[in-house]
This record gives C-alpha cells, structure tokens and sequence, in this order.
C-alpha cells in the first residue's frame, strides 16, 4: 500500500476490498495445502461420497408402505379413531394458544420499550421462517405420508387458526399483555378440557409422538419451578434446608432415568394406599419431573454463582427485600447466564422421554417397533427405514430448540455485556 | 441522645427475631421431609404385606428363576447372585466403552478444528446429527438395522477364519493361558518394573546430556525382550485359541452376545460426540497466545499440540469428561430394551419373577449411586489437583 499518498483518516474510510478466492485458490488452502491433507481429502472424500452413494441407493429403493400404513399409529397411538376430532381440536387450541401468547409477547416487549424511550426492533415473518423452517418441513413431510387430503385440510385449518389468532391478538387489552401467562392457562386449561371432557379420552390412551411431546412440555414446565427451588435451597443459608436439597439433587444426579422409571411403574403405586392409585402417565410424568428437576437445579446453581456478588450488594443497599433482590436483580441475570445448559437439559429431556417405552407407555419408538412386528411388515429389516424416520422427530426438534437457544443468547448479549 | 435504658428497648416479637425464624424454617423442613418419608414408609410396609410380600431383604437368598444368555448361570441360584452377575455385565459394557469413546471422541473432536475443510465439516456433521438423537433410538438401530442383519447362527460368516459371526454372537481369537502362565505372569511384571527403571534412566539421561531420550521405544524393548525370552523359558504357556465352528457350536476364542456390541457401539458413538463437543470446546478454551507462542519458537505442528496445547487443554477437559464417563456408565442401562443381561434388566426380570419392587429398585439405585458419587469424588480431588497453583 501506498502510505505516502493516503492520509490514515482516508485508508480507514476506504471500503474494504472485497476479494472473491478463486475456487483453485480456496481447494489449495482448504483440501490440499500439505501431503497430509491431500491425502486426508482423498481418503474422506471417498467416503463420503461412498456414503451419499449408499443413502441415495437407500433411499430410492426403500419401501415406505409400512410408513403410509401407521403414520397415525406413530403419531397417536391407539387413540381411538372416532375421537380423533378431539385431538386435532386440541392441537387447535394449542396452535391459537402459541400464537396468542406470541403476539402477546411481542407486544409486551414493545410497550416496555415505548416506556423505556427505546428504539423497538420488530421482526417481520421472514425471520419466523428463517427460525422454524425445519419443523415446517418436518409437517409437511409427515403429511406426504398421509393416504387421505383429510389430514392435510386439518393441518390447513391449524395453520389458518394460527394466523388469525396472531392477528387477534393485535387487538388484545393491556391488562392481558401485562398477565400473558393468563393466555397460558386458559390453553392449557381449553386442551385438557378438548382432550378430556365429556366422555373424551383420558391421558391413559395419549401415545404416540403425541405423547412424547406431552410429557417434554409438561415435564419442563413442573421440574424447571422444582429446579428452581433446589437450587436457591442448595444455596440456602439453613444447613437443614441445604443438606436436603443436596442429598436430593446429588441422590437423583446418581441414578440412571431408568431407575427412576422403574419406580415410578412398579414402585410407586406401594407408597399410595391401594383405594387411590393414578395412571402409569401420571406416575411416569412425576418420575420424570423429579429427576430431571435435580439436573435443572443444578444448571440453575451455575448461574446463581456466576452473577457477581456486587449485585447482591448493590440490591440490597438500595433497600430490596431478599426476595425481591433474587427476583429482580438475580435470577434475570443468572438465568440468562446459562441459557444454553438450560435448553440442553430439555433437549435432553425431550431425547429421555423415549424411554417411557420400556415401562409399557406407548410413544414413539415403541409404535415404531410395533409396527415393524405387524405380520405384513415382520422380519423384512424394516428397522432400518422406520428407526431412522421416528429418529428425525427428534433431530428436528432438539435442532431447533438448541438454535432458538443460541438466537435467544445472542439476543440477550450473554458475555457481551 | 445520652446513655438509654436498654432494658427498655422494644426488642421485636420472639416471631420477628431472625434467629427465631432461621431456626423454624429449619425444624418446618426437617419435619414436612421426615414426616413424608414416615407416611411412605408406613404405606409401603401396609401394601407389602396386603401383597403378600416381604418387607425386608430375606428374599435376596430365594432362587431368582432368571436366565441369562450366554452363560452358565443357574436359575436357581439366588437372587443376590444374579445380581451380582448383572453388575459384572454393566462393568463389561463400561470398561471396554470407555477407551474406545475416549479415543473416537478425541478424535472427531480434533477433526472439527482440522484445517482441511472436509474433515471439519464431516466431523461437524456427526456430531450434530448424533447429538440429537435418542440414544435408545441409536441402540435399538444398532440392534436391528445392524447386528440383527448378520448371518444367522446356523450359517455365520467366517473372515478369515479368525471370527465366527452370527447375529446371536460374535467370537473373535482370544489368548489362552495352560500351566506356567502364572509365572509368565510374574516374569511380566517384573519385566514391566525393569522397563519403568530403564525409562527413568533414559529420562536423567536426556535431562543430562540433551540427548533424545526416547524412553517410550526403550522401556518397550527392554519390556519385549524380557517377555518374549520368559515366554520360551516358561514352556509357551500362552496361545492363541481361535474360535472353531462345530455345527452350531462354537469352541474356543472369546465372544459376546450380539445385544453387547450393539449398546456397546450405540452408546460409544452417542458418547463419542459428546466427548468431542469437549475436546474442541477445551482446544478453543487455550489462549491464542500460546499457539503464537509455540509457532514464534519453531514447534512443529505436532510438536504445538503434544507440548503446548493438549497438556492446556487436558485440564479443562478432563472433568466434563469423566461426567460423560458417567453419564455412558448410566446410559448402559439403557441395554434393558434389547435384552441384554446387565443389572437393570436382571432387576427388572426379578420384580417379573414376583420379587418386591421397592426393595429391589432400591438396591438398584444404591448400585448406581455407589458408583457414581465414587466417580464424582474422584473427579473433585482430581480437580483440585489439576488446578493452576496461584489460580
């Protein structure tokens, strides 16, 4: 560069100069920039190709009737075909429930920052395409499974409920804005209630991938407040209250979710007197939640140690009570701090809820292997093509829950500020 | 304000006092846990006897009625032996897992910091896509889509006459010991001792003159040469025995049930993935500094990572991953769903034979916790061992 003529004020200003590699150059550097290299590119892309060779054989020769035949069977299990109107119902209520709490959501955020004299930055519906193509996909891909146009009008009639009850929300009062878990409850209340009331069906017959998402957004929403409440209790300042939870925490971190399974199929039902006994979906649910509440206290207790005790400090000088300062000033913080180790513990949740099976709740995997018992799909290594279909359920939704973890990160600039 | 009556200053109620409340909470805790595991307790003794069943642990001593595959063991022995033989498989599982998943995992964790483009990517690809997916679901692939597609047992594959491979079992060449092989044993260690001596040697021997020591190719020559001499001395009391197809039996060599390799390859990929995201988390954690350092004093590039940057790295790394090595140790359990005999499955086949649940459940879990909180104390003395003085 020619310094002599360009002041350093002009050099700054100059745009950068963007240089295109030229692919021989960027080969050069990235695939063969010494023997080894070469010879590690070769080898790997050998495999690789050999692999995508063998997929696309896979694939054009596998024999998806098998699929086509009990897509509802993954799906729902044996809910019973002529109550299946209350299932989509109920997937009704939640598709208008998610939108209605998103909108409302979005417009809390904006009237905080209208308040705050805050610039408020909306994302328009490119960004939720960009966020959840994948599921979009994954819909579209089961409904490519379907033998009727029923199942895709339905999906349709979701779809549309979605948006108009996004739109709805536009026009909601303040006080619900403000109170947006009240949305919360009502769907969870609208679902039950869909699913269940008059005659309906008891959470005896939820099965199938229904069941496993159930049991992941119940599970995570009773064992995160139990989490919480360990790990504030490990870092308690009674002994009593201390030791309890430690014991609790370290006692179920020990064991296998297997264990825990066990119990709650065969052993619970002994601590209850025998005229009040609950369904295996129920006591497996609270299996669940305890164990997985001990790994959720724990990501809590990282976060509780990462904010810096000045906080504390400076929270109580200004005069908050205990409890305020660990609402207000606290937890904000070190729940934002462990964003990522929190959503990995539900993905890990969600993986965990296939284990359901081997005490006899049938989800996913168990219709999966069902159905490759069925006399005319028996013996014929069918393993091979529905494992891997019941498998991307579950890849897509851990996919996007560790995204939207990362997105959430970034948005909220943890280690930035 | 001068001196005041403190006998007249209104201390708050005994209901306010700090030190009152503190103490409440504490007793409330106490009892609200006690009195619950009481009511428990209590409902559990009631529905074992309305069941029928014992309250203690007299049955451990009952014929269990449990088969295992592939063994000889006696469905009449008593419950605390099968057991015991459950724990044995699960030890199985996590001592020949371990070493693999470490080896695999380090290596694709190494692979996605690689500057070649497409080993980056492939690593990155088998970590995402692994990561994500059940491990049970793995297992139950692993089983059916892979093991269960070998040659049935009345017609196995034979490579190179080394293996006898069928879907059911899986027999490779193992070594056999006749008489003498204990004092080859001995010869062994021994040799082992005089390696060690000659490796110090050779290390003073570097620190002295600056020469290579070369202490790894010394200790293992002196190691071979003493064994092989011992071995002819002793009368060749080790052979290779390899397995021999006798209709649908198979003598000689060692194997395993097909159920084994199977959670055994799932749960080491499934691991191996995570172990990775390790590796490479703790490879990025060392400052860039000390690479720049090690490249402006003319390390090689295996030099930078042998010297400079896993010995950092190491640090960092080692306490997650043991905590995978647990978390493979519990994840073994997973082996109930393809019926491989380990201890979760023999718990579970018990209860089946009509044995109380809670207590054998109990057992199971203290089986697990012992292991687990052994493992974890380790890790913390270790951890404080490996932390930076001054830090």
């Amino acid at each position: 560069m020619d310094a002599t003529t360009t002041s350093p004020a002009e050099r700054v200003s100059a745009p950068p100069i963007h240089r295109r590699t030229p692919p021989g150059v960027w080969m050069k550097k990235n695939l063969f920039s010494n023997w080894y290299n070469s010879v590690l590119t070769v080898v790997f892309g050998a495999l690789i190709l050999w692999v995508i060779y063998a997929l696309i054989k896979y694939l054009i020769g596998v024999d998806t009737e098998i699929i086509r035949v009990n897509l509802r069977l993954y799906m729902a299990g044996r809910f019973p075909s002529e109550q299946l109107g209350r299932l989509w119902g109920a997937i009704y209520v939640a598709t208008a429930t998610v939108a209605f709490f998103a909108r409302a959501t979005v417009r809390n955020a904006q009237m905080k920052a209208t308040e705050a004299g805050l610039d408020f930055e909306r994302s328009d519906w490119t960004d939720v395409v960009r966020r959840f193509w994948p599921i979009a996909a994954l819909i579209l891909f089961t409904l490519s499974f379907t033998e009727t146009i029923t199942p895709t009008l339905l999906t349709l009639v979701a779809a549309a409920i979605g948006l108009a009850a996004y739109w709805l929300g536009g026009m909601m009062p303040t006080w619900l804005i403000r109170r947006s878990w009240l949305i919360l409850v009502a769907g969870l209340v609208g679902f039950y209630a869909v699913l269940v009331a008059f005659g309906g069906v008891g959470w005896d017959l939820w099965q199938g991938f229904f069941v496993n998402i159930v049991i992941t957004v119940a599970g995570i929403s009773l064992a995160f407040p139990l989490g919480l409440m360990l790990a504030l209790g490990r870092r308690s300042t009674l002994p009593a209250v201390r030791v309890l939870s430690v014991t609790y925490i370290e006692f179920l971190r020990g064991v296998p979710m297997i264990t825990l399974l066990l119990m709650g199929a065969f052993a619970l039902g002994f601590l209850i007197p025998g005229d009040f006994q609950f369904s295996l979906f129920l006591r497996l649910l609270i299996a669940i939640t305890l164990f997985q509440s001990a790994y959720i206290a724990e990501v809590v207790r990282g976060g509780l140690q990462s904010v810096p005790k000045g906080q504390v400090e400076a929270a109580q000088s200004v005069g908050l009570s205990p409890w305020k300062t660990m609402r207000l000033v606290v937890l904000p913080q070190a729940l934002r701090n462990v964003i990522p180790a929190m959503v990995g513990q539900f993905i890990s949740l969600f993986k965990d809820t296939t284990l359901v099976f081997i005490v006899g709740l049938l989800d996913l995997l168990r219709a999966v292997q069902i159905s490759t018992a069925q006399p005319e799909f028996f013996a014929q290594g069918l393993e091979a093509v529905v494992l891997p279909f019941a498998a991307l359920y579950f890849w897509v939704g851990s996919f996007v829950m560790s995204r939207e973890s990362r997105r959430l990160e970034k948005k909220l600039g943890v280690g930035t500020r | 304000m001068t001196a005041t009556d403190t006998s007249k200053v209104k201390r708050p109620p005994f209901w306010r006092n700090i030190r009152v409340i503190r103490v409440a909470l504490q007793i409330l805790a106490v009892v609200v846990v006690v009195g619950a595991f009481l009511y428990l307790g209590n409902n559990l003794r009631n529905e074992l006897i309305a069941k029928n069943l014992p309250t203690d642990f007299s049955f451990l001593s009952q014929p269990t009625g449990v088969t295992i595959a592939d063994s000889d063991f006696d469905p009449a022995s008593p419950v605390w032996r099968a057991l015991v033989a459950g724990i044995k498989n699960t030890f199985l599982l996590v001592i020949v897992g371990i070493p693999f998943l470490t080896i695999l995992g380090t290596l694709i964790g190494v692979a996605r910091l690689s500057t070649n483009w497409l080993v980056a990517k492939a690593a990155m690809v088998y970590v995402e896509t692994l990561r994500n997916i059940p491990p049970l679901l793995i297992i139950l692939f692993v089983f059916n889509a892979v093991i269960l597609q070998l040659p049935p047992p009345r017609d196995p594959a034979t490579p190179l006459d080394w293996f006898v491979i069928s879907n059911l079992k899986i027999t490779g060449p193992w070594v056999v010991a006749s008489a003498g092989a204990g004092a080859l044993l001995i010869i062994a260690v021994i040799a082992l001792a005089a390696a060690a001596i000659v490796a110090v040697w050779r290390t003073r021997y570097s620190e002295q003159t600056g020469q290579h020591s070369h202490r790894a190719l010394w200790g293992l020559g002196v190691f071979a040469v003493i064994v092989i001499i011992g071995y002819f001395i002793t009368g060749r009391p080790v052979a290779i025995s390899f397995p021999v197809l006798d209709g649908r039996v198979i003598t000689g060599g060692f194997g395993g049930l097909g159920a084994y390799f199977a959670v055994l390859i799932a749960l080491v990929m499934y691991t191996a993935s995570h172990v990775a995201e390790i590796v490479r988390g703790s490879i990025q954690a060392v400052p860039k500094g000390q690479t720049e350092a090690a490249n402006a004093i003319a390390l090689s590039g295996f030099q930078r990572l042998r010297y400079v940057i896993l010995p950092q790295a190491f640090r960092i790394a080692l306490p997650p991953i043991i905590n995978q090595y647990l978390n493979f140790a519990k994840n073994t359990s997973l082996a109930i769903a393809i019926g491989y005999a380990e201890i979760t499955l023999i718990t579970f086949q018990t209860i089946g034979n009509g044995y109380p649940a809670p207590q054998l459940i109990l057992l199971l879990m203290g089986a697990y916790l012992i292991f687990s909180l052994t493992i974890s104390l380790f890790v913390n003395i270790l951890n404080r061992r490996l932390q930076l003085v001054g830090n």
